[in-house]
């Protein structure tokens, strides 16, 4: 099998699932082929089979563009609406929120909203404090929808497939820095079903309990301390909301110690609520506090030195592990 | 300008008088204290609703907003499913759990109401663009105040739908008031429907209170979308003649204006030109008291019905919990 990359992962997921329903359809700003094919080219080489009305690049626009697509799914449409950067959905969070999220629960189930919105970030490439943040708990924490990221190329491949075949929204984020990882391409049709977890690395010591690009750190942190005789279970929740209680659980209940770790900035986010969720379920099994670890709570800086400072560092996953392990 | 076809003024007057008698029927309800749910008065609107929905075709989509009732009942939304939504039954169109703000009932085309000024256009675009996809052949029309063509989104969306020349109609019903603020402290532009020129669209002032007006202008404007030549903006000039919702302070309207919203009520306007075109006194009464009595009934089905079970709570939320 071919290896392929996240963004390749991506646009193989979307073509795919193009050809197989009329109905499945993008928008976003400069998605189509006369933009070249979306800003990280996620959607390069789409108009050309598919044209113009199925691939619609949009003026900027977001409430708009989250409205059209919102719109399009009332009527059986499936819509993959772009928002070209994940801070950009402060523009059209009527619509996500009040509108996409609610649609079903407040018709009585009779309109359903089965939308993508595909969005990407990411900390450490400079973009500075309006291009960076991981949001991803504002969503989380908002009934109706999926939250959802990858952090390989052959997740990317099977959460996107599931995604488009939602009946419900889904956030889809992709961290900036993981469109080039590489992934043995999974093949057509691969799908990675909503709200399942994945343990890329077993482990018996402590439950390390993360998301998307931070999975690269916490698989390299576990496999240094493996060397020191700690032994980390590295749990890649993949869906974030509504997520696997029970792998994340099941895990904790093994390892007895648990550390979230995000790039989003620590205070409120998902892993106090995945810390919250342990401590009332697990704690006969407990050998200790649950830990976490997020970006530090301002700005995304730009100076390249502030930035690195400011993201979760392994060494700090390092420290908090040993601290919790008692090896520090 | 071509006389309305006699059949479908007598359309246009029973969908105005199903909306006005509705309108009554409610605020008779909140004055009894039968119900206490928040409602949005459309008494002086139901002539613009009335000529709207009759300007569609069945399964045209609407959008509209929490001021829709106009909309809803004069599409032809089930009336017993109605009442019951309005008094948060389970027998209501969304079970109870929408209410007088997001009555939904696709079966009617009553696609999305909003409870957020000016959400609807944006949400509108995505229905035509599905027709637009699929060539079904529909119009979607979206429905909001003046009020609402001070939001983003109205911007956003009028250069999207004109841009791809999207089969929807925007349908301004400017009620003069936006919330509790009169247009002139809103709005130094003259009018709304000005604004369609800076998007490259159609865009018609009519005068909604007056059917020989207001159903051609809709009628053009349901065309035109339909035979795809793009948006069309129709503000349609009314008068809110309630406060901005039941039983909230309209002290801030001022009498001359209220003087001014009495002398262009659109119902005795309606009933004259009925009457210039040879209907009677009788048959007039005679759809009032058949609409009365389907309310009635109507509503004491919806007062009878049970509420949703408490469990609903946890439906609905995503298609696993449904």
């Amino acid at each position: 099998m071919a290896e392929i990359t996240m963004t390749q992962a991506l646009n193989l997921a979307i073509d795919e699932a193009m050809a197989e329903d009329d109905g499945v359809f993008c928008l976003g700003e400069d998605v189509s082929a006369k933009q070249g094919g979306g800003v990280f080219k996620v959607t390069a080489g789409l108009t050309e089979k598919y044209g113009e009305n199925r691939i619609r690049a949009t003026p900027i626009s977001e409430t708009a563009i989250i409205g059209a697509a919102v719109g399009a799914a009332l009527a059986g449409q499936r819509p993959i609406a772009e928002i070209m950067l994940m801070n950009f959905v402060g523009v059209c969070m009527d619509q996500i929120v009040n509108h996409a999220a609610k649609l079903r629960f407040m018709s009585g189930g009779q309109t359903p909203c089965p939308i993508v919105i595909r969005t990407t970030t990411g900390v450490g490439v400079g973009f500075g404090g309006q291009h960076s943040d991981m949001l991803e708990a504002w969503f989380a924490h908002v009934a109706g929808m999926h939250v959802v990221t990858p952090s390989n190329a052959a997740d990317a491949r099977g959460l996107m497939r599931s995604a488009i075949d939602a009946n419900d929204p889904v956030i889809f984020i992709e961290n900036i820095l993981c469109y080039g990882l590489t992934s043995e391409d999974p093949g057509p049709g691969y799908r990675v079903p909503l709200g399942k977890a994945a343990v890329p690395k077993e482990g018996s010591d402590i439950s390390l309990i993360t998301y998307g690009r931070t999975v690269l750190d916490a698989l390299e942190v576990a496999g240094d301390l493996e060397k020191e005789g700690i032994s980390v279970e590295v749990v890649d929740l993949r869906t974030i909301a509504p997520y696997d209680e029970e792998t994340v659980l099941a895990s904790v209940n093994k390892t007895g110690r648990a550390l979230t770790l995000h790039e989003a900035v620590r205070p409120f986010g998902t892993g106090a609520e995945i810390a919250a969720n342990i401590q009332e379920k697990c704690w006969d099994n407990l050998k200790g506090p649950v830990r976490r670890i997020g970006g530090t709570f301002s700005a995304v800086p730009f100076a390249t030195h502030l930035e690195q400072a400011w993201i979760p560092t392994k060494d700090e996953i390092v420290g908090q592990i040993k601290a919790s392990v008692g090896k520090a | 300008m071509a006389e309305i076809d006699r059949d479908k003024l007598l359309d246009i007057y029973t969908r105005t008088m199903k909306v006005n008698r509705t309108d009554e029927k409610f605020r008779e309800l909140l004055m009894q204290g039968k119900v206490a749910v928040m409602y949005y008065c459309v008494r002086g609107q139901e002539l613009v609703s009335a000529a709207a929905m009759a300007a569609l075709e069945d399964d045209d989509y609407v959008v509209c907003t929490y001021r829709g009732q106009g909309e809803q009942t004069a599409k032809g939304i089930p009336i017993q499913k109605w009442w019951g939504e309005c008094l948060g039954k389970a027998t209501g169109t969304c079970k109870g759990k929408g209410g007088t703000m997001h009555i939904t009932d696709p079966d009617t085309g009553i696609m999305v109401t909003t409870g957020v000024v000016g959400s609807g256009l944006p949400i509108a675009n995505g229905l035509a663009m599905a027709s637009q996809n699929n060539g079904d052949g529909r119009v979607t029309l979206v429905s909001f105040g003046d009020g609402a063509a001070n939001i983003g989104g109205f911007h956003e969306a009028m250069n999207m739908a004109q841009l791809y020349k999207l089969p929807v109609i925007f349908l301004c019903q400017n009620n003069r008031y936006g919330e509790h603020t009169a247009y002139a402290d809103h709005t130094d532009s003259p009018n709304i429907a000005a604004r369609a020129e800076g998007y490259g669209m159609k865009g018609v002032t009519v005068d909604g209170n007056d059917v020989n007006q207001i159903y051609p202008a809709m009628a053009d404007a349901v065309e035109h979308a339909r035979s795809g030549k793009g948006p069309v903006l129709v503000e349609a000039m009314c008068y809110r003649m309630m406060g901005h919702f039941f039983g909230s302070d309209f002290s801030y309207m001022p009498e001359e204006h209220l003087a001014e919203m009495q002398a262009e009520d659109p119902l005795p306007k309606l009933r004259n030109v009925m009457l210039e075109r040879q209907f009677t006194e009788e048959e007039l009464d005679k759809i009032v008291a058949d609409i009365d009595a389907e309310i009635e009934g109507a509503v004491q089905h919806a007062l009878d019905a049970p509420l949703p079970d408490t469990d609903e709570i946890y439906k609905d939320v995503l298609e696993e919990t449904a």
